[in-house]
């Protein structure tokens, strides 16, 4: 801390009884709620999972839906971005600004494709495949699915289903989450041109860290419960 | 009053942070302008309280409506729907309008006070929480306006009530009314919780231990912890439920696949830790209260507080005992009743405890005592009825009959609103400096318990007469009439009590001819009552260094090494935080988006569904515009100079 900024009002920075910051005890006590968002999220899911799996004599395969390939990459790419903020926090401490900023914007960057895939995802999965013979199929929505088209020149049908709800609910709220994040990132990197940035903004950072390493180890979570398992059992 | 003994600060330059949009108001605002942007937790505790009371008139209202049309067989004073409506408003009023911010009203007042802190750990925070709990009971109470009129789902909207295929009034939109209402007060819960976790664990004054601290904090903490984790289960059922109402997908709707079975068990997870979160404010209180009227310390507080906190912990094992007839099945059953029955120890260690505290002591009848007497006898009829409801075959019995209603009325008012009385009557002196009446406080507690016992007594014999609960009206012929006119005369005594004693509080705040009640009326114990009535803005000119457990009664009667001492005074002043406008404008931007939600859809010119976002991303809009001026003003402030004998 400079000389000029501990003046007057820093110097009530409190002593806590603990030692931790407050906004970093708020922070755990946030994370520890949202563990029982996620929780009801993922229990919803889990629990739909296999009592919905057939509707109107149609068995449900969502792998005809996914696209593990690209779900793979996304994940990977989510769970790099958590070194680039492990970086960033390790740099503001130092009080290497510089080194915050770009760590900042690389965080920023991944967590963006993250969500860019995301978009891809849920825009391809509620329209559906085209066939070879020009039909869709494998459609999945909010309220219902369709599976391989029966007839040729015909559309596969939509059938009410459970699946695409507890499917888009869940991981679109994992991915609100990350959009939240993404926006709270943005505001340090915005935050670090204004010449205002020091490493009295190291703990404010780490709050930010903690959120962002909470959002990814949901992902951890949700990627095989979501996607891994529908191909083991 | 205090301003007079306060040498203001000359502003200071440094105090004057960055130009705001919205000027900040400052050091010396007073009037309607102070009461929208305080950030004061005492400021902030009154008015959830008196918004709290307010809403106990209408939740009131509401039940001497249902109590009138009960009155006699076949009555025509509401039509079934009407009635189902007044029993959703009434249910939904008392536990989230009612019980909940009363208990708020207390934490946010009297916490910071007993662990010596001068403000909660996030100021505007706790503004923010006020504000979007307001928004919330606003926005369950417009519903009356719209169409369909407010909720009749039950308090507990079980699915598939809450369908959009199965509403009586097409196009009904109660039930989004209930949905958006119930995430606001969810969000406000949820964020005054963090604060006061924050809070007590972090800004007790030196020396306050946490097995130092008063029981009544220790509930604040165990049931902030319930309220962060319980809430998050009726968030995302409300979120799941939202998502069916309004885009059509199918989590409780079993013609397409959903089980309605599932809302009942998110609601409940939720719910029953719910149950505590309302009872175990009103056991910190008493826990307080006794030892004050009985002139001995609490017996057994360890235990009192670790009974608290497994009651706690167990409240999330027990949900399923309100589904027993659902059909979970034989093993799923049996652990449920016989967690529940386990849960009765604990509350039944406390009700010793409070015994044994009263036991050998010198007992002083005045109004708050009476109050927490008659919450341990009442609490403790609820607490009997509770355990024959653990078995499983006396539960299939009493479902969905008036014994049940008997059972969490004596619960909720004979616990709950007892104890959230007799801490207005122990308190008040505290808040507004003046003395209640003590002939009209013990007039008040007679109108109560006559009128509560009258109402609700006859209800267990209704129930097992078999009365069911929810039902607009009875047929001639089973003799239900005179115990329910017994019930309605003794809810209209109950309610003359509860308005008199309503009055009675405000008043205190406005009537100088009451008697000035100085520091410490009550000869009580824990830390608040070693400062001024009314207490001062910084609560604490000196920060106190904390000796002992009951550091008031220490001070007065105890050996000198256990008298707390003070911290000398700052040369730079008690640094108080600035108001702010952000946490009211937040709060707007929530409602906003909330009304933009609920009226987005409408029938396009060729019948087509057509949805604008536009009022939401408005308010939307004013939320975030809210935060980011919020987290660029920091909490900024003036300082004060107490003088040096102040307290």
């Amino acid at each position: 801390m400079s000389d000029a900024s501990a003046h007057a009002l820093d110097h009530h920075e409190p002593v806590t009884s603990t030692g931790i910051p407050n906004k970093k005890v708020l922070m755990w006590a946030f994370l520890g709620s949202d563990c029982m968002f996620f929780g009801t999220l993922i229990s919803t899911h889990l629990i739909y999972r296999k009592i919905s799996a057939t509707v109107g004599g149609n068995t449900l395969d969502v792998r005809d839906i996914f696209d593990i390939e690209l779900t793979s990459f996304s994940t990977f790419i989510l769970l790099a971005s958590s070194l680039f903020m492990a970086l960033a926090v390790s740099a503001i401490h130092k009080g290497n600004l510089k080194s915050t900023r770009w760590m900042l914007f690389g965080t920023i960057i991944f967590g963006s494709i993250f969500l860019a895939c995301q978009v891809y995802e849920f825009t391809h999965f509620a329209h559906g495949k085209e066939n070879v013979n020009g039909d869709l199929e494998h459609q999945l929505t909010l309220s219902s699915y369709a599976g391989k088209t029966l007839e040729e020149g015909k559309d596969a049908v939509l059938e009410p289903h459970v699946f695409g709800s507890t499917f888009y609910v869940l991981t679109g709220t994992h991915g609100t989450h990350v959009a939240i994040g993404v926006f709270w990132l943005i505001g340090w990197f915005v935050y670090s041109f204004t010449g205002k940035m020091s490493t009295a903004d190291a703990m404010d950072i780490e709050c930010c860290g903690l959120y962002w390493h909470f959002v990814d180890i949901v992902w951890i979570i949700i990627f095989p419960v979501v996607y891994l398992m529908e191909y083991a059992f | 009053m205090a301003t007079e003994s306060i040498k203001y600060a000359a502003p200071d330059t440094e105090t004057k942070l960055e130009t705001k949009v919205f000027p900040r108001p400052g050091q010396h605002t007073s009037g309607i302008v102070d009461w929208l942007t305080t950030i004061d937790h005492k400021k902030i505790g009154m008015m959830y309280g008196l918004t709290a009371l307010f809403f106990l008139l209408i939740g009131g209202v509401e039940a001497l409506l249902i109590r009138s049309q009960l009155w006699s067989h076949n009555m025509d004073v509401l039509t079934n729907r009407q009635y189902n409506q007044m029993f959703t408003m009434h249910g939904t009023t008392m536990v989230f309008l009612v019980i909940m911010p009363l208990s708020a009203a207390f934490f946010n007042y009297l916490m910071p006070l007993q662990i010596g802190a001068r403000d909660v750990a996030f100021p505007r925070m706790n503004a923010l929480s006020l504000w979007c709990f307001v928004a919330g009971g606003l926005i369950l109470n417009l519903s009356w306006f719209f169409t369909g009129g407010s909720p009749a789902i039950g308090w507990f909207g079980y699915a598939p009530l809450t369908d959009t295929r199965f509403a009586e009034v097409i196009g009904d939109m109660g039930p989004d009314f209930w949905i958006f209402s119930l995430q606001m007060l969810g969000l406000a819960s949820l964020l005054a919780s963090f604060n006061f976790i924050t809070t007590i664990i972090n800004m007790r004054a030196p020396g306050m231990t946490m097995m130092r601290m008063p029981v009544f904090t220790w509930m604040t903490l165990i049931v902030s912890f319930l309220i962060i984790l319980a809430f998050p289960a009726i968030t995302i059922a409300l979120v799941e439920l939202m998502f069916d109402r309004t885009y059509d997908t199918n989590f409780y709707d079993f013609l397409e696949g959903g089980k309605p079975h599932l809302w009942q068990h998110l609601f409940w997870i939720f719910g029953h830790p719910e149950v505590y979160i309302l009872i175990l404010p009103a056991m910190g209180i008493v826990s307080e209260v006794i030892p004050v009227f009985s002139r001995k310390p609490l017996f057994g507080y360890g235990l009192i507080i670790f009974s608290g906190a497994i009651i706690g912990f167990m409240g999330f094992a027990v949900w399923s005992h309100h589904m027993f007839t659902t059909g979970m099945g034989v093993v799923a059953t049996s652990a449920f009743s016989i967690l529940t029955m386990l849960i009765a120890i604990p509350t039944g260690i406390k009700i010793f405890n409070w015994i044994g505290t009263m036991w050998g002591g010198r007992i002083r009848f005045d109004t708050p005592m009476l109050f927490a007497l008659g919450f341990i006898t009442m609490f403790m009829i609820g607490g009997f009825t509770g355990i024959m409801h653990s078995s499983v075959p006396i539960d299939a019995q009493h479902q969905d009959s008036y014994f049940v209603v008997a059972h969490f009325h004596y619960v909720l008012i004979g616990g709950a609103l007892f104890g959230l009385f007799c801490g207005f009557y122990f308190w008040i002196p505290k808040m507004s400096g003046r003395m209640l009446n003590e002939s009209l406080g013990k007039l008040v507690f007679t109108l109560m318990f006559i009128g509560f016992n009258l109402t609700f007594f006859p209800m267990h014999y209704l129930g097992m007469i078999g009365q069911p609960r929810r039902t607009h009206s009875y047929n001639e012929g089973h003799g239900f009439e005179t115990w329910n006119q017994i019930a309605t005369i003794g809810s209209a005594i109950l309610g003359v009590g509860i308005a008199i004693g309503i009055f009675q509080f405000i008043n205190a705040f406005f009537n100088k001819k009451l008697k000035p009640a100085g520091k410490n009326p009550w000869d009580a114990r824990t830390l608040e009552w070693t400062l001024s009535s009314p207490v001062r803005e910084y609560n604490f000119a000196r920060n106190p260094i904390i000796k002992s457990r009951d550091q008031a009664w220490e001070n007065n009667y105890g050996a000198k090494e256990n008298h707390s001492e003070k911290e000398p005074l700052d040369d730079h002043g008690v640094h108080m935080p600035d108001r702010s406008w952000y946490p009211l404008l937040t709060a707007f931007g929530l409602f906003v988006l909330v009304i933009g939600m609920l009226f987005h859809a409408s029938i396009g010119p060729a019948g087509e569904l057509v949805r604008d976002y536009t009022v939401a991303i408005c308010g939307g809009t004013i939320a975030i515009f809210g935060i980011i001026m919020w987290s660029l003003e920091g909490p900024a402030g003036y300082h004060l100079f107490p003088k040096e004998n102040e307290e």
